[in-house]
């Protein structure tokens, strides 16, 4: 059994990209699949945070490349899901202090015992991008429904594709159907034609995302809320199965979109 | 196109710049001049150059690299039947090509001054979608078989055409060709130029887009729909 590795990455900063992680890791795990999230993001880590392990870390990917540890020693398993670990980012080094070979070297070393690892890919399209998705096998971009991250985002499938790792699958996030109902935000079919990529979720704004990242508790973890359920229909369509994707749009009328909010909102 | 003798082909390993005959200074003269008025095509591409039987010494082939370095274009060999020129060339770190048969890239060198750039150079074919942050440079005609995204650069020595939408910007003949047209299925570049002249979509979205081609005519860029009306 080999590990499936999973870059998530975006151009633009501040999309979610560590969030998309987080919860897919939470998601993947809840569903029985043994699985390390790495940050990539060298000198600005978050993936720690999120996942409510920051106190936990003792060695880091840097210790990790520069032979103060071995790998086993740096992962830091949650402390809910048996099957989930971290491979925590240094905070105090920069990208320069990891090179594409060690990423590649790390992942491979990991792959026999895991069944993901997920990749969370600093901003940029630097050394620190290319770090992250020198060992993927597959790539998730991260946009939200807004022209300059989407702008962005074509910038950094190009680049992928040149790497040789396409085709990319797009995740959308902090959609607002309200706004795209009103016509003031781009909605998904405007998305995809602008990036001709295919679609492998939506998640839709949810106020439960923000208070979760500061409670280092991810929405992946229950299931009452939208975005919560949208992470788990992405981990099921990493795993393979074929999970229907909800209407992209819904006419006008505002109690049918109340209504399909709450049943779908996740799509 | 004006006759000045240099003929400027694109290859796999780049651009082949040939000199045409006449004297040293007028053809390097004459390359600062086609330069001025390729600047955008010629930017962060690499050059060989063909001096024919000339023998240079490493002053004169500076005196070009240094003019080629001014548009960002790096020099990385010299093409000469002449021995002096090639030892010159070495002492300088370039490649030495001997010999006009076997030309950089395969073909044959154009010597022909008449020669436009254009038909110096054939069609490229691009059969992807083409991203932002992409930028496709060619001396001859380019051809598209996908989309050009906004934020994609398209860059050409003639016409270019694209099976596809067009929201990138494009430069047709842009070493000079005013006679270059620009043909899409969905004409809507962040900016079109032609020549030396320069034209932005309008603004308001068009609801079903027409194939389209864009020309100079009576010195601003015009776009019709396809087929003529």
């Amino acid at each position: 059994m080999s590990a499936r590795v999973v870059t998530i990455t975006s151009g633009k900063g501040g999309v979610g990209k560590t969030t998309v992680t987080a919860n897919l890791g939470v998601a993947l795990a809840m569903r029985g699949q043994r699985v390390v999230t790495i940050d990539a993001d060298i000198g600005l880590r978050n993936l720690d945070v999120m996942l409510g392990l920051e106190n936990r870390i003792v060695y880091d990917l840097v210790d990790v490349v520069e032979g103060r540890c071995r790998l086993r020693q740096a992962l830091v398993r949650d402390k809910r899901l048996q099957e989930l670990y971290l491979l925590p980012a240094a905070q105090t080094r920069d990208k320069s202090a990891v090179r594409a070979e060690d990423m590649v070297r790390i992942c491979n070393e990991l792959r026999e015992s895991f069944d993901f690892l997920l990749v969370d890919s600093p901003a940029g399209i630097e050394q620190g991008f290319r770090n992250a998705v020198a060992p993927a096998d597959e790539v998730l971009i991260v946009t939200n429904p807004e022209v300059a991250a989407v702008r962005d985002a074509d910038r950094v499938i190009g680049l992928i594709e040149a790497e040789g790792k396409g085709p990319a699958r797009l995740i959308i996030n902090r959609l607002k159907p309200e706004l795209v109902r009103r016509g003031d935000m781009l909605d998904t079919s405007a998305v995809i034609e602008l990036l001709a990529i295919d679609l492998i979720g939506i998640i839709p704004e949810d106020e439960a995302v923000i208070m979760a990242a500061n409670t280092g508790r991810p929405v992946a973890f229950t299931d009452n809320s939208p975005a919560g359920r949208a992470f788990h229909h992405i981990a099921r369509r990493l795993m393979g199965e074929e999970v229907p994707f909800a209407p992209l749009k819904e006419p006008g009328l505002l109690e049918r979109l109340f209504r399909w909010m709450r049943a779908e909102g996740e799509e | 196109m004006k006759q000045d003798g240099i003929a400027i082909k694109g290859t796999r390993q780049g651009l082949l710049i040939t000199l045409g005959e006449g004297p040293w200074e007028a053809q390097v003269d004459a390359l600062a001049r086609r330069l001025e008025k390729g600047v955008a095509f010629f930017r962060g591409g690499r050059a060989a150059l063909d001096v024919g039987p000339r023998p240079l010494d490493e002053a004169r082939i500076r005196q070009v690299q240094d003019l080629l370095a001014r548009y960002e274009v790096d020099l990385w060999a010299v093409q000469s039947t002449a021995d002096a020129t090639i030892l010159a060339a070495v002492r300088l770190g370039l490649s030495p090509i001997l010999g006009p048969e076997e030309a950089v890239g395969g073909g044959e060198p154009q010597r022909n001054g008449e020669e436009s750039p254009a038909s110096a150079a054939s069609g490229l074919v691009v059969e992807r979608t083409v991203r932002s942050g992409q930028r496709i440079e060619h001396p001859g005609d380019i051809i598209v078989i996908g989309d050009v995204h906004a934020g994609a650069e398209i860059i050409a020595g003639r016409h270019v055409v694209v099976w596809g939408k067009l929201h990138g910007v494009v430069h047709a003949g842009a070493l000079g060709d005013e006679s270059a047209v620009v043909c899409a299925l969905d004409l809507a570049p962040t900016q079109l130029r032609i020549a030396d002249h320069i034209a932005r979509t309008p603004e308001e979205r068009r609801r079903r887009p027409v194939p389209e081609m864009a020309r100079v005519h009576k010195g601003r860029i015009e776009a019709v729909p396809w087929p003529h009306r």
